[in-house]
């Protein structure tokens, strides 16, 4: 089960949650991803090997998905 | 964020277009600046102090005076560099903020457990920072800043780099944020971040906390 989740402060808030075939669990998802880019987050994805990568679109098959909010410096 | 942000690149580096992008070259160039320029001050302090008692042995108070800031000049460039990183639970902390929620300061540490390997995990749970081992060293992350540790474990790099809006964030949190851009590209993380301090970890060491100093000593081993 792939996860949308927003870091905020409850800790974070799942957005969403799809299976790799839920076309309309998916397409939820998009959408609720593209209104928080919108509102200005990063949104992250998690690769399994620890890495992770700025995405501007949701993929299908993620596992986890990182909504942030921008970074400066201190 | 930039619509035209090119992938792999930190968004937040790429806004930052009159900067210099940090890099293995301009890590070592700038350790050297530190160690000059830290050389440099312990020389200015130091001549006239010496000088003044070559020529005049009663002139012994105003060579300490010399003395004593060629010694704390140094120290203090050390403390604000062991000031940067504000681990989880520190004096600093936000969990120790009026109105802090202990519920998300819980879901937040549960999804930074998430994100770390097993020993990172552990290493939060002693010391309220984050170990990432990335290309340039091995990475100490809190809340406010964060800590490079270099290859061979002898010099640290101190960095200021915090959540744009945040606000009402729980500690764990914000580390979770430093910890994502961080791996996402790292020296866009560190042109975003702004150097502190840079020197002998020796020196850093000494101005940490005890629970940094054990993040800090398994980074050194990590690197050594």
């Amino acid at each position: 089960m792939a996860r949308l989740v927003r870091l905020d402060r409850t800790g974070h808030t799942t957005l969403a949650e799809w299976a790799s075939g839920d076309g309309a669990g998916h397409e939820a998802a998009v959408a609720a991803f593209r209104a928080e880019l919108e509102n200005g987050m990063v949104a992250s994805l998690t690769r399994p090997d620890g890495t992770a990568e700025v995405v501007r679109e949701l993929p299908r098959e993620a596992e986890l998905v990182v909504l942030r909010r921008p970074i400066a410096g201190g | 964020m930039s619509e035209a942000a090119l992938p792999g690149r930190l968004a937040e580096a790429q806004a930052l277009a009159w900067r210099e992008g940090a890099s293995e070259r301009t890590l070592r160039r700038d350790g050297r600046r530190w160690s000059a320029w830290t050389a440099w001050v312990l020389l200015v302090f130091t001549t006239p102090g010496v000088v003044l008692l070559a020529i005049e042995p009663l002139a012994l108070p105003a060579a300490l005076i010399c003395f004593a800031h060629a010694y704390a000049v140094p120290r203090i460039q050390a403390a604000r560099g062991a000031r940067a990183p504000v681990p989880i639970g520190s004096a600093r902390s936000a969990a120790r903020l009026d109105g802090a929620d202990p519920r998300a300061e819980r879901v937040a540490l549960g999804l930074l457990g998430d994100l770390v390997a097993h020993d990172a995990r552990e290493l939060v749970a002693r010391s309220g920072l984050v170990v990432e081992r990335g290309r340039l060293g091995a990475w100490l992350l809190g809340e406010q800043g964060a800590l490079l540790v270099r290859p061979g474990g002898r010099r640290v790099f101190s960095w200021c780099v915090r959540i744009a809006q945040p606000e009402e964030l729980p500690a764990a949190d914000r580390v979770a944020h430093l910890l994502l851009a961080l791996r996402e590209d790292e020296e866009g993380f560190a042109t975003v971040a702004n150097l502190q301090f840079s020197g002998a970890a020796w020196r850093l060491r000494r101005r940490l906390d005890a629970r940094s100093r054990v993040a800090l000593d398994a980074a050194r081993a990590g690197m050594a």
